[in-house]
């Protein structure tokens, strides 16, 4: 670590970021895309569909079940009836509405249940080594408590979540992340959290189990997938009770229509009336809704990241502020140096030189990129370590805060040292050397634009100087401002967070035109900040993955918690992000934007869509008895019978045609409210208005050909 | 001038005169609603109440408040016509029956004025001006203050400074005084406002007097009965409080109440008057007029489509006897033509009040189904006084709810999150009518008695009973369940059993929606409100108002369709 005010940002964030951290994933890739959707999956799902229809399971969405109920009655009427082809008909394509809903439902848990599998032959049974007073026991992994010490060693699989108290290993976390490097876990600091099923590949740890077994978090993990903790959001136990409620209003309708129909001489067959009653209900958004949920949940996982409910999903819908930690989201995980800026007497390739040749020692990321610096802007080839003789390297250490090399070249010494301002000030000082009188200014300036200076000295002949100062500064990653506009549009503030000092900080969130920072934050300040925007009414999130980060994850609505952090930031946030991008909190606002917005888009459909049942089935209910209602008849479908089969056709097909939007989810781009308001109900509400009549149209002229009904 | 750009001009005068008193009588009425200050004859009401107007209510409070206030009006109107005969200055009529007492109670403290009486044949002067005046004073004051507390409801705690009530400032949770808001109404804007129309109708003919009856020669060598009354104050009320009971039978059509083309033009002024300018209210109080400007265009286009709807299908009716007249001539006043009479059957029919210049039973059948879906869309375009306001913020609420989703946000009204407990109730409110209407309906043709009372009985072609029938029982009960109060004037309602049911479908039409709008108002006054976002749906907008009217067509639409079809339509289209 090269400065004071990097060491104060390491307590907010890892210095180690995940191998996702580049450029935003997905952005250029037409924002949330879905998971692709295959029609095998209609068939291979096709069991779990037929075990859905058992009531118990069905009663849970009600409009569904008004649906199975009028399958069951139509079904008995055909059968007091055999001789009655059209109740037949009816009863089947009723009894294939309900199939298809929960086909919907079903492949939509599919997908999860595929990835539940993988996991599972991640969660082989282990036997753990258990210390007990420092001595070591065999006991299968399934017997651990809380508190139990385990012993991994290369090769092990890690028997249960904990923490790492006792060594440094390297570990493979492909099974939980898919990620096939492998990451370093050690004792103390925000990098001791292990997971259960990961495998060690170098050294040895002693690990603290944190959770009981069958809770850890692949288990929970494949619960998740699974569906099987699945609970109704708020928001769809909200729609629900719409639903529901205007399923009742249309069995009113329907219900009462039979005494006006026999007031006006046009008694109605049960059967018709059910078909009238399911054509009516909203059983297009009360098939996919579930489907909808699941997928939604589902499209995270593909992005690798774990929701702990549905709740924070549809939360992350409607954030309203977004904090972001500056390192690794905002700007590129490390300083780069920029410049190498010369005090007076010194030039610029003397600079990059000393420089260079200082740094060869200092494997930190702003060590490295001197070099790198040097080699692209001065044309200073690389030297390694090995190939200058008599050098005595000075290794970068924090309590040195330099690095640098003791060099006899031709007899005569020469001493090379760069590093933080106070540091090489200091040893420049000791060896009895001046500091150049501009070289404090020069620092300042750069610290106020924003960067970290870094001095450069020499000892030689002519004793002790500083040459110069490196400019340090934080790269913004590309298209990060773009991606802040966008927020904007959607009506989202974005706050930065940094440990830097107020200057630098201003200076970054000025380039990456974030809306708001918080400079020198600590965990205090966070939470105080979070609190103040709850206070106000927003919806907040955040990432975060240190221990101090916890009570501010559990704070906000929407905590990812990053995977490399420790157990207790992971225990505190509602989401985990197996990629430790803290980037995609952008994602999945989208994700949670997206899932409302299918659910909106499909019940307007769903609703829109009654108007054309009407006028198919209304006339062919009463244009006997009233032949003016035969005017009604706008479609000019061929016959009675074809109409209401059509209109019942219709209302069981549109559920297939719709499964892979409520599975992909309806395209998303980051708008304003009017604008995708605008759209959506162009497409979905009057398109909803329109396509029934076309479709039932198109399905009564196949019936008609079909002799008998035409 | 033809008939139809006699009819246009008189609709563009009607909306000049809305517009000009729409802005200050919007701001009289926030402010009367939010000042602290109590007038000296109010204090001396609430003395005599026994009510501390300056105690903040919480929603059970309010409801208890305005179920307690209402149930002592049923009874008292109730003895009051039971008592008749022993009464005096009752013209001799005597004590009406238990059931069109009941009947009529109902009627009248729900804001609806369904009579199955004759007025100028049954109720005498103490009853018309001491018990039906009265409530129609009161009730429309009921109406206006449950109104009042939603919109405190969205308002709180944002607009705690300015939503304040006899003088303590609202705390959150409360939605204010519901004795204060009673007596604010009837005292600073229904009296006030009646005093000045009143005068109006005076002096353009409208008696008002306390004389007997007269018995007059006609020119057939018959004799024919007048009553005197106080008709004019009457009047003025029935049409500013969107009651509709009229003094005579024949209600807006009797030349005592209605003398004029001038005066039934103004009776429509009345009726329209509060209803519309509350929406300014209503913006006034949450802190952004053009959210009121929304409600208000959403009301508006419904209440002028159906009066284009209604002119075009009154002029425009085929058959000899309409083409010689000029149009559906039936039933209407010549004094008033069929451009005023259609503007006031819809605009009474949009309101809850179900007062008539001409009779609805005689309009075409599409007309006839224009007011019958006027009173199904829920009286919301403009709606009664209050009623139709709450009416329509909850069916602001159901399409927020739907479509909002579609900005990708869980749904937020006026910074308000609509979750579980607030669809809940709204989606509970838009069951209830519905329901009323069609079981009571349903009953009436499945029952073996009540179908007795339909006079028109022409068989259509199948031999089933004719598609009007069916239409006048239907209409009683849209009309009941609705607080409108106009009626198909086919049907003898005057039965035990219409009485009866159509008394319950009124009582239950009027005051359980006001239960839930009630319980909406508390939910959605505790909750901290949500800052607007480049990110929230915008409900000023007029794609949010053309989405509304999208959602009221379709979802109460399709409810009645199958109805409709069978009455109406069938009537409608046969011809």
């Amino acid at each position: 670590m090269t400065t004071e005010v990097k060491k104060q940002e390491t307590s907010m964030s890892t210095p180690t970021l995940a191998p996702h951290q580049d450029a935003p994933t997905g952005h250029k890739a037409g924002r949330v895309g879905g998971g692709l959707f295959d029609p095998k999956q209609l068939v291979k799902s096709l069991p779990d569909a037929f075990r859905k229809l058992a009531p118990r399971v069905m009663a849970k969405s009600p409009v569904m079940f008004v649906v199975e109920i009028g399958s069951v009655v139509s079904t008995v009427l055909a059968i007091k009836d055999p001789g009655d082809w059209f109740g037949w008909v009816i009863a089947i394509w009723l009894w294939l509405t309900v199939l298809f809903a929960n086909l919907a439902e079903a492949v939509a848990e599919g997908r999860g249940k595929a990835q539940a599998d993988t996991l599972r032959k991640a969660k082989t049974d282990t036997v753990a080594r258990r210390l007990v007073d420092g001595t070591e026991e065999q006991v299968p992994g399934t017997l651990l408590r809380i508190g139990d010490l385990v012993v991994c060693e290369a090769g092990d699989i890690i028997p249960g979540d904990g923490d790492v108290v006792e060594g440094v290993a390297s570990v493979d976390e492909s099974a939980i992340t898919g990620e096939s490097a492998p990451v370093i876990r050690e004792s103390g600091g925000d990098r001791s959290a292990v997971t259960g099923g990961t495998k060690v590949l170098s050294d040895r740890v002693v690990i603290k189990i944190t959770t009981k077994p069958g809770e850890t978090f692949i288990d929970r993990m494949i619960n998740l997938v699974e569906g099987a903790a699945r609970q109704k959001t708020p928001n769809e136990i909200a729609l629900n009770i719409l639903l529901a409620s205007l399923t009742i209003v249309f069995l009113l309708a329907v219900v009462t229509l039979q005494p006006f129909a026999i007031y006006a001489g046009a008694e109605q067959s049960l059967i018709v009336l059910t078909a009238l009653l399911v054509c009516l209900i909203p059983t297009t958004i009360g098939a996919l809704l579930s489907a909808i949920g699941i997928a939604g949940m589902d499209r995270l996982v593909q992005r690798n990241v774990l929701a702990m409910s549905g709740r924070a999903v549809e939360a992350a819908g409607d954030v309203s502020t977004l904090l972001l930690d500056k390192t690794g989201t905002i700007t590129l995980g490390n300083r780069q140096a920029a410049e190498f800026v010369p005090v007076k007497g010194a030039t610029e390739a003397e600079v990059a030189d000393a420089a260079q040749l200082s740094s060869l020692a200092d494997e930190t990321p702003e060590g490295r990129s001197v070099v790198v610096l040097a080699k692209e802007k001065y044309g200073l080839r690389e030297r390694h370590q090995g190939e200058l003789e008599n050098a005595e390297w000075v290794p970068f250490t924090a309590q040195t805060r330099m690095s640098g090399v003791d060099l006899t070249e031709d007899g005569a010494g020469r001493k090379v040292r760069k590093g933080a301002t106070g540091s090489v000030i200091a040893w420049v000082r000791e060896q009895g050397g001046t500091v150049a009188e501009d070289a404090d200014g020069i620092a300042n300036r750069i610290s106020e634009a924003g960067g970290t200076p870094l001095l450069v000295a020499v000892e030689d002949a002519r004793g002790a100087r500083v040459l110069g100062v490196v400019h340090l500064k934080d790269v913004v990653k590309e298209g990060m401002r773009e991606r802040f506009e966008e927020l904007r549009r959607m009506g989202i503030k974005t706050v930065m967070i940094t440990g830097d000092n107020p200057l630098t900080a201003k200076a970054i969130a000025d380039e990456a035109g974030v809306d708001d920072f918080l400079a020198e934050a600590t965990p205090e300040d966070k939470m105080t900040l979070i609190k103040r925007e709850q206070a106000g009414g927003k919806l907040v999130a955040m990432t975060g993955d240190g221990t101090n980060d916890a009570p501010a994850l559990a704070q906000a609505d929407v905590g990812v918690a990053m995977n490399t952090g420790t157990s207790a930031a992971k225990e505190a946030g509602n989401m985990v992000d197996l990629d430790s991008n803290p980037t995609k909190l952008i994602e999945i606002v989208e994700i949670g934007k997206q899932l409302l917005i299918t659910r909106g888009a499909l019940t307007t459909f769903s609703i829109a869509n009654d108007v054309a049942k009407y006028f198919a089935i209304i006339p062919a209910m009463f244009a006997v008895a009233y032949p003016g209602l035969d005017k009604l008849n706008i479609m000019g479908l061929a016959s009675p019978e074809s109409a209401i089969l059509s209109a019942v056709v219709f209302n069981a097909l549109v559920i297939i045609a719709l499964v892979p939007l409520a599975l992909k989810g309806v395209q998303y781009r980051p708008v304003s409210a009017d604008r995708m308001l605008r759209r959506n109900l162009g497409i979905y509400g009057l398109g909803g208005l329109i396509a029934p009549f076309i479709g039932i149209k198109i399905i009564d002229l196949v019936l008609s050909l079909i002799p008998g009904i035409g | 001038m033809s008939p139809v750009l006699a009819g246009v001009l008189q609709l563009l005068a009607l909306v000049a005169a809305l517009a000009l008193a729409y802005r200050p009588l919007g701001d009289y009425m926030a402010a009367v609603y939010s000042s602290d200050k109590h007038l000296r004859v109010e204090r001396w009401i609430y003395r005599c109440i026994g009510a501390n107007p300056s105690v903040g209510m919480r929603w059970p409070a309010y409801l208890r408040g305005v179920l307690a206030f209402s149930a002592v009006s049923v009874l008292f109107l109730y003895a009051l016509q039971r008592l008749q005969g022993s009464l005096p200055g009752s013209l001799g009529f005597v004590s009406i029956d238990p059931d069109q007492a009941f009947n009529t109670a109902a009627s009248f403290v729900s804001n609806t004025n369904w009579q199955s009486y004759y007025g100028e044949q049954a109720m005498g002067h103490v009853v018309q001006t001491a018990g039906l005046a009265v409530q129609n004073f009161v009730s429309a004051a009921v109406g206006i203050a449950v109104a009042v507390a939603l919109v405190r409801g969205f308002a709180l705690p944002r607009a705690l400074g300015s939503a304040r009530a006899g003088g303590t400032p609202i705390r959150s949770g409360e939605l204010g005084n519901f004795w204060a808001d009673l007596v604010r109404g009837t005292v600073r804007i229904l009296i006030p406002i009646s005093i000045v129309g009143a005068i109006v109708l005076v002096a353009c003919g409208a008696i008002q007097n306390f004389a007997g009856i007269h018995e007059v020669g006609t020119l057939t060598g018959g004799t024919q009965q007048i009553n005197g009354g106080a008709v004019a104050s009457q009047e003025v009320i029935k049409e500013l409080g969107t009651n509709g009971g009229g003094y005579f039978n024949a209600n807006s059509a009797h030349p005592f109440e209605n003398p004029n083309a001038f005066t039934n033009l103004f009776e429509i002024f009345l009726i329209l008057l509060i209803p519309f300018a509350l929406t300014r209210t209503f913006g006034r109080m949450v802190g952004s007029v053009k959210q009121g400007y929304a409600i208000l265009a959403t009301m508006a286009t419904i209440w002028l489509a159906f009066v284009g709807l209604m002119m075009w299908t009154e002029f425009h009716g085929s058959g000899p006897a309409l083409e010689a007249a000029g149009g559906a001539m039936e039933g209407k006043e010549t004094r008033f033509g069929i451009g005023a009479s259609s503007i006031f059957a819809v605009s009474t029919t949009l309101t809850s009040t179900g007062a008539v210049d001409s009779f609805h039973s005689s309009f075409t059948g599409f007309g006839g189904g224009v007011t019958m879906l006027g009173m199904m869309l829920g009286e919301i375009a403009p709606g009664g006084v209050g009623s139709g306001l709450y009416g329509m913020l909850i069916m602001a609420i159901i399409a927020v709810f739907i479509a909002g989703l579609m900005v990708g946000r869980t749904p937020e009204y006026l910074g308000k999150k609509l979750g579980t407990r607030e669809i809940k109730l709204a989606a509970c409110y838009i069951l209830v009518t519905p329901a009323l209407v069609l079981v009571f309906t349903a009953l009436s043709m499945a029952l073996p008695t009540p179908p007795d009372s339909i006079y028109n009985t022409a068989q259509n072609a199948v031999g089933g009973s004719g598609a009007h029938g069916f239409s006048d029982v239907l209409y009683a009960f849209t009309s009941g369940a609705n607080n409108n109060g106009s009626a198909f004037a086919g049907l003898n309602a005057d039965t035990q059993w219409y009485n009866t049911t159509i008394g319950l479908a009124m009582l239950l039409g009027r005051f359980v929606p006001m239960v839930f709008v009630l319980a909406l108002a508390g939910s959605l006054a505790e909750q901290k409100p949500v800052p607007e976002t480049a990110g929230t749906l915008r409900t000023e907008k007029p794609l949010f108002a053309g989405l509304l009217v999208g959602t009221i067509i379709i979802i109460t639409g399709l409810t009645y369709f199958p109805a409709l079809a069978l009455g109406p339509m069938a009537e409608g289209l046969s011809s």
